[in-house]
Formats: structure tokens, sequence, C-alpha cells
């Protein structure tokens, strides 16, 4: 299949079998927001408070690898960050993406360690390199840059030469 | 952000009503079995590690936040000074996921040398592992040989791109250029005697006791923690989990080729020592198919809007030199959307995620590297055990900082 399934009724319409789609869209029907297949990749949207929920949901249904968490500036649009997830499933030998949009003025979701400990560094980098809280994390610090920096430097309005 | 300036760094590892008991020891930057600049601040009890935390950024040169201010094309060269002893597989992981966003396909030639040089930079890779772990553990030996096999690889890889490290010879739509006439022969001659060569170092390795006891029952990691820490690669396999991208997720066709993924359920750095051996094994034989059924064809995707033209058609056709010209000095645009491209990397999974807004220059880069990752799992492995199995473990999961701190 590569056509491409913009939305969440078309995504629904033809892959609601699909054992993550149909995973979130039990578990989490009201978080489930919004969902894109694209080039063979499956993108599922996800409210901010739901990520935990999602998180374990995906993971019930045999996506039991979590393979990377960054984020993306998309400044000056509203809401600003989008958070990515990518999850692989040993089994089905699959790849998905847990996507949450958040705003700047409320810049912080929950960390989901509790599922995945892997999550841990790379929380630490978003939270460095963009200023996107984790509650709950155990160790929220910078990890990249020094502990004494001002500033996130992947944001899209911190400048890519010059001192800050 | 005032919430992390001022936190005195030693403060967090300790653990509570401890202090009186142990100390607090930092190993690097500068120590030798660091591979680099890692810096791990442990506290100990005696010789036995109590907490270990690995501090890491030392080598940030924010080469994301770079690849948001170049051209797609221009990302190539930045690829390769991610990991430094693997710099084909950072080209193939980019090229890909780019490749994808535009939908472009590549002629089966480019993708047949694009496996056989991802398997010869498996083997330089896990040449450089194998004596700078050997000797960490006091096996001096075993560095010279497997230095005089690289030293092979690395003028391959000259002859084919002009270059011994920074290579960037895989370019979005194919490769930079045909590999010249002697390659294959070059190629061949090298895999005809390295089986040979890998049985020599298993003759000085696998059977000398010093580095057996150094190696059995050290850095134990489970199936399971190995997969909630996100450990892939080698370390993940030689704990059990049969999962390798290159077979169950392929790419870059590597399904049209036969090889074993090595796995063992020993957990321990020895098992680790085993798979890794056995997948230099694999990769030779990789290679050798890709030399027996190398496709003929051009080495370059038919898109001359994105693929730079040949020399010669570019200083005699007008047309190309137009082609030429728009690419150098504006780019291309990409389609808008995201990707996310995997690939078996020497030291695990390693993942491009390229999100493009539709314009020449990619919106967001990430790079997923397995080494930041599998240095998690370091406490896990080390906690409990004697301080000098820290340098086991580190050796065992082959850290290169670069790809760590990017």
């Amino acid at each position: 299949m590569s056509a491409t399934l913009p939305d969440k009724e078309s995504v629904l319409a033809k892959m609601a079998e699909h054992p993550a789609v149909a995973a979130i869209n039990s578990a989490i029907p009201e978080s489930f927001t919004d969902a894109r297949w694209d080039r063979d990749e499956l993108t599922l949207t996800i409210a901010r408070e739901a990520i935990v929920a999602a998180a374990r949901a995906v993971q019930r249904a045999g996506y039991n690898f979590l393979e990377d968490v960054t984020a993306v500036d998309w400044f000056p649009a509203i809401p600003r960050f989008q958070i990515s997830y990518h999850i692989v499933s040993h089994s089905l030998k699959e790849r998905i993406r847990l996507r949450v949009l958040i705003d700047e003025a409320e810049a912080s979701l929950d960390t989901i360690i509790p599922v995945w400990p892997a999550a841990n560094y790379y929380e630490r980098e978003v939270f460095d390199l963009f200023g996107v809280r984790f509650d709950g994390h155990p160790n929220l610090r910078r990890i990249m840059m020094p502990e004494d920096w001002e500033g996130h430097p992947l944001r899209k309005d911190y400048p890519v030469e010059g001192y800050r | 952000m005032t919430d992390v300036a001022g936190t005195p760094i030693l403060e967090a590892p300790i653990a509570e009503g401890s202090a009186d008991q142990t100390m607090v020891l930092n190993m690097g930057p500068q120590h030798p079995s660091t591979h680099g600049v890692l810096r791990l601040v442990l506290e100990i009890d005696g010789e036995i590690v109590v907490r270990l935390y690995p501090e890491i950024g030392y080598l940030h040169t924010g080469i994301e936040k770079t690849c948001e201010a170049k051209f797609y094309q221009q990302v190539v060269p930045l690829t390769d000074r991610i990991d430094y002893l693997s710099p084909m597989h950072n080209n193939l992981c980019y090229c890909l996921a780019v490749e994808k966003l535009l939908e472009l396909p590549i002629p089966d030639k480019a993708q047949w040398i694009r496996v056989l040089l991802s398997e010869l930079t498996r083997l330089n890779s896990h040449l450089v592992w194998l004596g700078t772990h050997a000797m960490d553990i006091g096996a001096l030996t075993v560095f010279l040989y497997t230095f005089r096999e690289r030293e092979d690889i690395l003028r391959i890889f000259e002859d084919v791109s002009g270059q011994r490290m920074m290579t960037s010879y895989f370019r979005i739509g194919g490769l930079a250029m045909e590999p010249p006439l002697d390659f294959f022969d070059r190629v061949a001659a090298f895999i005809k005697t390295f089986p040979e060569k890998i049985d020599e170092y298993a003759n000085l390795l696998t059977g000398n006791p010093i580095f057996v006891n150094r190696l059995q029952n050290v850095g134990m990691l489970s199936a399971e923690d190995a997969i909630a820490l996100g450990v892939t690669g080698p370390p993940m396999r030689a704990s059990g989990v049969d999962f390798d991208l290159r077979r169950d997720m392929p790419y870059s066709s590597y399904e049209k080729f036969e090889f074993k993924v090595p796995t063992s359920q020993r957990c321990d750095v020895w098992g680790r020592y085993l798979v890794r051996l056995e997948e230099m094994r694999e990769s030779v034989k990789i290679i050798q198919q890709a030399l027996d059924g190398m496709p003929d064809g051009p080495v370059k995707a038919d898109a001359p809007k994105i693929v730079l033209p040949d020399r010669e058609k570019m200083k005699t056709q007008m047309e190309s030199l137009i082609h030429h010209f728009k690419i150098v000095t504006e780019g291309f645009a990409v389609p808008a959307g995201e990707v996310y491209q995997g690939i078996e990397s020497s030291r695990g999974q390693m993942g491009y995620y390229v999100v493009s807004d539709g314009t020449a220059k990619p919106y967001r880069v990430h790079m997923r590297n397995p080494s930041f990752a599998s240095l998690q799992a370091l406490e896990t492995m080390c906690r409990g055990r004697m301080l000098a199995d820290v340098v086991a473990v580190i050796g065992s999961i082959d850290v290169v900082l670069g790809e760590i701190d990017r």
C-alpha cells in the first residue's frame, strides 16, 4: 500500500485492523486526534495528556522497542512543538510514529520512562535542545550543552551562527 | 533555564546515606579506555561499582542544527563526521531517508555497491573495535593485526571515493561516481584472504585464558533489559534477541542477500565478542554475493534535477550545465513530509529522521545513534561489579563518542 492516507477518517477506513491503529483507537479513542499514512509510514497523533496511555497501548499491541524520541519546532506555528516517538515491533517487523503536538505556553508532557526506560536520554536531549519539559522524569538535566548554557539551540528562533 | 544551571555535577549520582563508605571517582574524559571523551562518574565501594553516571556532550558540535542551514546534498559530508568509524552507514542512512522523501528509485547497481561498501564499513568498524577492545583487556598484539587489515579496507575506500575516512561516497540518488576499474578486483582479493585473518584473531583471543576470564560472565544484560534500555546491534543479539534490520526490515536490496544473523544467549561481554566475530564472517559472505551478482547499469538515478550530471556531460552539454548550476546554487526542493529511515550500522540500529517543509533545505534532521542508547545500559551492566570490568563493558558496547554527542 503506497497511496497517501491524509487524515484519521481515511486511515480508520482503510487500516482499522492495523494493530497499532486498533490498539490506540480502542484504548484512547477520544485522545486519538489524527493519523496519517505517508511514504509507507504510519503516524498517529495523540493528545498531550494521553501519551503514556498510548505508549502502553502500542506496547501491548506488540510494538516492544522504543527506537527514538525527538522533537520538531514548527515556530511560529501554533502549536509550536511536535514530539515524535518511533517505535519498532520485533514480531511485526514494523515501525510506527506517535506524535504529540504541544504549545510553547505549556511546553511539557508526561515522561514515558515508566513504559520504556530507554526514553531517559532522549527526553533529556529534547529538554536540552528544545526546552520541552517531561513531567516525572527522574533526572531532567542538560545532556549535550554545558549545565549553565542559556537557551535551547535547536529552537528555530535560536541562530545557527553567532554567539546566542 | 535556572532549574538546570548550578547543579553540582557530582551531587546527583551519590546514593543517599552511603557517602561515608563510598568514594566518587572520575573516569575520563581523558581515560584511554573511554575511546574518546566519555566521562564516567563512578561511585565505588572499595573496588565495587555502586553507581555509574555517564557524562556526555564533550564532542557536541550541533550537527543537527548545522543540517538545517544546508542544502540537502550539502548534509552528506556532515554525516561522515558523526560516526568516524562507519561513515558509509551514515551516508547510506541519510541518503535513503531523503530518497524516501523524494520517492526516487535507485538503480540496482548503485544499491548493490552500497551494500558491498556498507559491509566493508562494518568490517572496518569491527576491526577497530576488536583491536582496541583487546588492547583495553591487555592483549596488545591483536591491535597491530587488525589495523593491518583495516589499512587494506581504508585503501579500498580511498580508491573508490578519494578519501580514507570521510568518504561521502553515497549521494542522494546513487553514488558519487562509477567505482574505478580495479575496484571489484581489489575487494575480491581482500575478502579472499580475510576469513583466514579472522581465524588468526580468534586464535589469539578465543583460547587466551586471560582474555576469556576477563570477558566471561562480565557485564550481564538480560534480553528484557536490552529492549527496555534501547540497546541494539551486537549487544542486543548477544542477549538473545534475534533482530537485525538488514534481514527483518530490509533496505537497499538487502532482501536479495543470504546471510545468517549471529546471536548468543550468553548475555555477557564474551557473547558480544563472539557475535561480532561471527558478524565479520557473515559480512564477507555478503560482499562475496555482491561481487558475484553485481548487476550492470548506471550508478545514479535518472533525475537530472536532483543528481549532479557527469563531469564530461556538464562540460559539453548546455542542459547538463544548467542543471549542475541550479543544483549547486539553489539545491533541489524536496516534497513536504517526514520520514524515518532505519539501518543496521556496525553498532546497532541507526536511524535518520528527516522532516521537509518543501524547500531545498531540510527542516529538521535527527539522528538516532546506537551508541547513545546503549550507553544507558552501562550502569545496569556494571553495577555490583569490579571497577576493572567497566573497561571491558565499555569496549563491548563499542562506543563512538562522535555519534553519541553529534
